[in-house]
């Protein structure tokens, strides 16, 4: 019996990968062939891009004032607070920023993506879009996920910059440190394979969170129910990947650029 | 859209051949079949009414005569082409041809009432002027003109119905698919729009398959014709009806009836008359 469920759960596993895989590589593909729906990859810009700002500069400006404060004291047992800035510009470019730009914007909208396609699934929309002759991969799925890339890279700048911001703010304000100081820090040791690292990760972790977002939006089954089931299992999902796939990513640069 | 463009229209003589048919079709998901060696056609000029209870396989079958789904078994012929291999890239530009009306509806809830009747037209980047001519044209025939500005959710069923037919009509198809067109609502709104249905056949004679539960909208699309003088759906002499109206019946699956009204009343297959009675 027990054997039973451990076999019927793995080759659901297997095949959920299979279907993801070709669903993933399909949505990658229809970028390279016409028709592409260019107003939807705007809109989705917006939606994605510009929706997400606010939580990305709260989030930013928190986690960045957060490592301020607790390497602060650490840093002081060894003399070195004037390291802060190098410390907090480090872990924000090259970790946290992406990583957190990556799990928030999963968050709001890889959930909002599972859903919305879902609930047309449910309700047929998506059969309705087939039956007039649009290819709902071409149109719903594309544009979501190369908008995710696109505006995931800017966000994690901008978390970046919140995060060197309210680390910087904590320092001069909390820590009573000198911000000349903290930001010369923050700039001087920074070297451009760190700011490369830190903008690579992005281009994956948008692909990850949207396509997952898109799959499982798409493959909803069971009515409304079945709607709530994809939203949650594609925010689980997504964040859980971003995070596994960034460790791999992150040996993945450190061969390619051993001085990092 | 009162009268027809005859130069724009298909070629709907019955010499054509059929405009769908299905051959020995059987398609199962996860357990017993869903429809077993279905096999039928539609002719040119045609309305085939699919009669049978709930669950029976109905929506899915009709589903497979678009494409949408695809069968297990046997072959589906549509404009002559057969489509159960058909890569989805060319079914799209077959689906274009057809006009598909959902059980719900099915529009689009973040798009006016005018983008989602003109959502084919869109796509297929006819200009706005011309769009908007041809989505009041529509709209006027399923007299909801006034809901031009409107989203789906400030729509009645009935009226989401109706923009769905609308939608369905506005690019002259050449085959029309009616899932449950009238399920779910009202015996007043459900006459509305066997109405317009019994109106397309008689106007347009865009050959069909329409599904339904309904006994009652079934025999009333068979015994009223359209009377383009008077502007309404009038009933056909008594004893009579329409010669191009005919009845498929599905019991669990298989395809048990296949025939005239005359044929369905008088039939002996006991699930037939029990669905009848």
């Amino acid at each position: 019996m027990a054997l039973d469920t451990i076999d019927r759960t793995a080759k659901s596993l297997v095949l959920t990968v299979q279907d993801y895989s070709w669903f993933a590589y399909r949505a990658f593909m229809n970028l390279w062939r016409p028709p592409l729906y260019w107003p939807e990859f705007l809109v989705q810009a917006d939606i994605i891009g510009v929706g997400s700002l606010s939580i990305v500069i709260l989030a930013g400006l928190s986690t960045g004032g957060v490592l301020a404060l607790q390497s602060a004291a650490t840093l002081a047992a060894f003399g070195a607070t004037a390291v802060t800035g190098q410390f907090v510009s480090m872990t924000m470019i090259r970790e946290l920023g992406p990583v957190l730009t990556g799990v928030m914007v999963s968050g709001r909208n890889a959930s909002s993506m599972a859903s919305e396609l879902g609930s047309m699934v449910v309700t047929e929309q998506i059969d309705a879009m087939r039956a007039l002759g649009v290819d709902p991969m071409r149109k719903l799925v594309t544009p979501r996920i190369f908008s995710s890339i696109a505006m995931l890279f800017f966000l994690t700048i901008v978390a970046d910059a919140c995060g060197i911001a309210g680390g910087g703010a904590v320092t001069v304000f909390m820590n009573h440190q000198n911000g000349t100081q903290y930001f010369a820090m923050a700039w001087e040791h920074l070297r451009y394979p760190d700011i490369l690292q830190g903008l690579i990760k992005p281009l994956f972790f948008g692909y990850i969170l949207s396509s997952i977002g898109c799959f499982y939006g798409m493959r909803t089954t069971g009515g409304t129910q079945g709607v709530g089931r994809a939203t949650i299992q594609a925010v689980v999902a997504a964040s859980v990947i971003i995070i596994f796939v960034d460790f791999f990513i992150t040996q993945i640069l450190l061969v390619l650029f051993p001085a990092l | 859209m009162n009268e027809p463009a005859n130069t724009m229209l298909p070629d709907r003589s019955p010499a054509a051949g059929p405009v769908l048919a299905f051959c020995g079709v059987s398609l199962a998901f996860s357990g017993p079949p869903v429809l077993e060696d279905v096999t039928f056609s539609v002719a040119a000029g045609e309305t085939r009414i699919l009669l049978g209870p709930a669950g029976v396989g109905k929506s899915v079958l009709l589903k497979l005569a678009n494409g949408l789904l695809r069968p297990d078994e046997g072959s589906i012929l549509l404009f002559g082409e057969e489509i159960s291999h058909m890569p989805e890239e060319q079914l799209f530009a077959q689906r274009t041809r057809t006009g598909m009306v959902f059980q719900e509806g099915a529009l689009f809830d973040s798009l006016r009432v005018r983008d989602n009747v003109a959502y084919q037209l869109i796509q297929e980047r006819v200009p706005d002027e011309e769009i908007d001519s041809r989505v009041r044209e529509a709209l006027r025939f399923v007299e909801l003109e006034e809901t031009f500005n409107l989203l789906p959710a400030s729509l009645s069923g009935g009226m989401k119905r109706r923009v769905a037919i609308a939608r369905a009509l506005i690019n002259q198809p050449e085959l029309l698919l009616y899932d449950s067109p009238t399920g779910g609502l009202d015996p007043v709104t459900s006459t509305t729009i066997i109405e317009l249905i019994v109106k397309e056949r008689d106007v347009y004679r865009t050959p069909s398959l329409l599904v339904t539960h309904r006994l009652q909208d079934a025999f009333t699309l068979c015994t009223h014709h359209f009377d383009t003088e008077l502007g309404r759906m009038v009933p056909l002499p008594k004893g009579e009806t329409d010669p191009n109206t005919t009845f498929l019946m599905l019991e669990e699956g298989k395809l048990i009836f296949d025939g005239s009204l005359h044929e369905l009343i008088r039939s002996q297959d006991p699930f037939v008359r029990e669905f009848l009675e």
